[in-house]
């Protein structure tokens, strides 16, 4: 796993800026929450992150994301190998209707190419393990991935990004869908995989953010306002308009 | 605990462009390519047609337009595509007169109908467009033709016939083929599009409106009279013209029961020949000598350009209804009722 | 049904009711009128035609003048399947990567011609490209052709697809590409093995629809493919086809080839329903698959 940075991040959707020169950094091992209002350039800035910003037309993108000390927008740089390297989950469970699960979990590796057939049967299954699905499903690969529940939806389409062996995990509010006992169960699953990856996750739900992560990045208006621990940034944050916001004040 | 190792194999350092990027551009390329050849195919085959009419236009001048006279004959050759263009124009006013209200009618009849019978109603409506034109002449020559010989006909000629002016339009005689069948198949075979089209019309104005007008205490016919029907107008008229489109282009069912003789008529009971039924019956005998070919690929470039003037024209007046109902736009009905 | 205004205590005036009544009975007369010719046409089609079914009709060619009913239309089949068969052969590629470059990179001026491109090809009379393949292909090749039948088709068929595709590739939504995206697929493989697979079944929709449409079209090929009294499997010889010689047996003076011409018509008007129908039923089944 590495370290993702953004340095000077500034994002445009035409003429209209939504990130301001946003800074933060998130470590190997620890999870990272983005928070803020609607509307404050979160999703915008994850998606940055892995260069899936720039799929909008009419999107731009000004500034540095460093991978491990390598800036990810430099010019000579592959954004479908990057994809590969920082992966993403998104909002809502969004499994490719015509594979089954078995082929969903290791759709990134068979549409990538390089995996041997025999290998991917034991790629699928420590992606699902990792995800949490494994016992679930483990006796009907087979069968479509929109017969799941959601909250399984979720866990597949995670275990879909871990197949490919990112080095981070962006994850774009990926609870915000679901019943409160998935949501607990991916809050865990964060907690886990934190183990493995540098996991960023954005949420609008404050409480969710206290829960599982080390770091927490609050935005508001497309800046940053304040970056730091955690726990500081709920019980002492140094910024007051941080304080508005995660005392509920305000968003 | 964090551990930073790569497993092995993990390709470290900048990962530079290379092959994606490359199978990206090749693949935007070679469907932009063939999106091309879409525009290059619709150019060219503009372009035969014209150069191939050019010759007899140049012989002929603007005589090929009102000339009456269709004689290939060597020697003797002279062409005038007027008996075509006035049968083609008698024949498809004949069908827009006849389908346009059925049209209409069906149109705001399934825009108001709820319940089992809607959807079976506009398929059935649809599956007139899945029938194919041969299907329709056949019909058309072996059952249509004898039924109005005997019956329609007269009887039209009996009750319409007797009145001034407009009745020398049903004088002559009623046995054999006439424009008036042909009229009267192509206004089934437009119907189907013209009423999806109106349909689509029709559907874009909004509920309220009407609700508006039944809530002061006006009638069905009254709220469709005030509140739809002034929007739709448009709309409708342009759905006509597509339907027009269509019935000039039809060659097969026509040419079955018309007669295909180049003659211009006083009544819609003589026999005719319209263009697309005239290129399809003597096309075999056009050699490559004289200007006969020719002359069949310009009737071919006419044809051309008077359907796109009407879709053009239609485009434009569905637009004007888009524009009164302030920005909402009229879907386009399925490609299977349009394509057929 | 139609919902009624029920006024209970206010009566509408006589002549405004009146009209009304007139106009709902107006509205059902044209349903009325519109269905007659469906009915009509499906009847006399079934009756006659059902007749002039046999082995024979499928298998044997024409027969000579002595015993016309002996013979029957299996060249005109085959022909048929032919013709069709290349035209879709071509069409099928064109249109889908023509309707891949409109859902998937058309912005802008360029496709937006396109577009207007297959509209226009769309409402072209059908008789118009068969006069165009007539004056390229048949005049170059000196002869009629079941290559030429099938380019004919090939420029009615290839709008239908590219556009009834188009608006299945564009019903896929957004998020399976950015899903396939960030996984790092490039974006090429994600059109090719994400979006045009779960598009899949409208596609073959679209297919269907094309293929109705070029087997009961008469016109075109007549200026091209001719037609033939014989089976005929050579691509660059004139052959025969199921329209074609319906067209050709309801203009002869032979009667008991009328049969015939019924019986063909009674196959083609199966054909075309049948695909017509399933195409329907399969894009119904597709739109509550994505949804």
């Amino acid at each position: 796993m590495r370290r993702v940075e953004a340095a000077g991040l500034s994002a445009w959707f035409g003429p209209n800026q939504v990130l301001h020169e946003v800074n933060v950094a998130a470590e190997p091992g620890t999870v990272t929450a983005i928070i803020g209002p609607s509307g404050c350039g979160k999703s915008t800035l994850i998606r940055c992150l892995n260069r899936m910003h720039e799929e909008v037309r009419g999107a731009r993108v000004q500034g540095k994301v460093l991978f491990d000390g390598m800036d990810i927008y430099a010019a000579d740089v592959d954004p479908v190998e990057i994809r590969r390297r920082i992966g993403m989950v998104f909002q809502r469970p969004n499994p490719f209707p015509t594979m089954s699960i078995l082929d969903n979990a290791v759709a990134g590796l068979k549409l990538g190419g390089t995996v041997p057939r025999a290998e991917l049967a034991e790629r699928a299954e420590r992606a699902l393990r990792s995800a949490g699905l494994w016992e679930e499903v483990k006796d009907r690969l087979r069968e479509p991935g929109g017969r799941l529940s959601g909250g399984q939806q979720q866990r597949l389409c995670i275990a879909r990004a871990l197949a490919v062996e990112p080095e981070v995990v962006l994850m774009d509010e990926p609870a915000s869908a679901l019943d409160p006992a998935s949501t607990l169960r991916i809050e865990e699953l964060v907690q886990e995989l934190k183990e493995r990856y540098t996991v960023v996750i954005v949420t609008h739900n404050m409480q969710q953010a206290a829960r599982v992560s080390d770091w927490t990045l609050f935005m508001l208006y497309g800046e940053l306002v304040e970056f730091g621990p955690t726990s500081k940034m709920f019980t002492k944050p140094d910024d007051q308009r941080t304080e508005d916001y995660v005392t509920g004040r305000f968003g | 605990m964090a551990s930073t190792e790569d497993p092995p194999g993990r390709t470290t350092g900048a990962p530079l462009q290379g092959r994606s990027r490359l199978g990206d551009r090749l693949f935007a390329g070679w469907t932009g390519a063939i999106a091309l050849g879409l525009i290059v195919l619709l150019a060219g085959l503009l372009v035969v047609l014209s150069a191939g009419g050019w010759r007899v236009f140049r012989a002929f001048g603007p005589g090929f337009f009102v000339g009456t006279d269709w004689n290939p004959v060597g020697g003797r050759e002279s062409f005038g595509a007027l008996p075509f263009i006035f049968g083609t124009l008698v024949t498809s006013a004949i069908a827009v007169v006849l389908a346009g209200p059925i049209a209409v009618g069906l149109a705001l009849l399934l825009n108001e109908v709820r319940g089992w019978i809607r959807n079976p109603l506009a398929s059935f409506v649809d599956l007139l467009a899945a029938i194919p034109s041969v299907v329709y002449g056949l019909w058309g020559l072996f059952v249509l033709k004898p039924l109005f010989d005997r019956t329609i006909e007269p009887a039209l000629q009996a009750t319409l016939g007797k009145v001034p002016v407009l009745g020398a339009v049903f004088r002559g005689n009623v046995n054999g083929p006439d424009l008036f069948t042909a009229g009267v198949i192509l206004a089934v075979m437009i119907l189907p599009i013209v009423t999806a089209v109106s349909r689509e019309v029709v559907a874009v104005v909004p509920r309220d409106l009407r609700e508006a007008a039944l809530a002061v205490g006006a009638t069905r016919y009254e709220a469709i009279r005030m509140a739809v029907l002034p929007y739709a107008r448009s709309g409708i008229v342009g759905a006509t013209m597509l339907g027009l489109g269509r019935a000039l282009g039809e060659t097969i069912a026509v040419s079955m029961v018309v007669g295909n003789v180049p003659k211009i008529g006083t009544s819609v009971f003589e026999a005719g020949a319209t263009i697309p039924s005239w290129i399809a019956s003597s096309f075999r005998e056009a050699t490559s000598v004289g200007l006969h070919r020719s002359a069949l690929l310009a009737l071919a470039v006419v044809l051309v350009m008077l359907a796109f003037v009407l879709a053009v024209a239609s485009r434009l007046l569905v637009r004007r209804t888009e524009r009164l109902l302030a920005g909402r736009t009229v879907e386009r009905p399925a490609t299977s009722v349009v394509a057929l | 049904m139609i919902a009624e205004t029920s006024r209970p205590v206010f009566r509408v005036a006589g002549r405004r009711r009146v009209k009304d009544r007139a106009f709902t009975v107006f509205l059902w007369a044209c349903a009325i009128m519109a269905m007659i010719p469906l009915a009509f046409i499906t009847f006399y089609v079934v009756s006659r035609g059902y007749r002039a079914l046999s082995v024979s009709f499928f298998t044997k060619v024409p027969a000579g003048p002595l015993d016309p009913q002996a013979g029957g239309i299996a060249q005109a089949f085959i022909g048929s399947g032919l013709i069709v068969g290349l035209a879709a052969l071509f069409s099928i590629p064109l249109g889908i990567s023509t309707a891949v470059y409109l859902a998937e990179y058309g912005r802008g001026r360029f496709a937006g011609a396109v577009r207007l491109v297959a509209e226009v090809l769309l409402s072209t009379p059908s008789i118009v490209a068969g006069a165009f393949i007539w004056a390229v292909v048949v005049i170059a090749m000196k002869r009629f052709s079941a290559l030429a039948g099938a380019l004919s088709l090939t420029v009615l068929m290839w709008p239908v697809i590219a556009r009834a595709t188009e608006e299945v590739l564009r019903l896929v939504p957004q998020e399976l590409r950015e899903a396939a995206l960030a996984l790092g697929v490039p974006r090429w493989k994600v059109i090719v093995r994400v979006v045009v697979p779960t598009a899949g079944a409208g596609i073959v929709t679209a297919v269907m629809l094309a293929v109705a449409r070029g087997l009961g079209e008469t016109a075109p090929i007549l200026l091209t493919a001719l037609g033939n009294d014989f089976i005929n499997t050579n691509p660059l010889q004139p052959t025969d086809a199921v329209p074609l010689r319906v067209y050709a047996y309801a203009r002869t003076p032979v009667e008991a080839l009328h049969s015939f011409a019924w019986g063909g018509a009674l196959m083609l008007l199966v054909t075309v329903l049948v695909l017509s129908i399933g195409a329907r039923a399969l894009s119904s089944r597709q739109q509550k698959r994505i949804a």
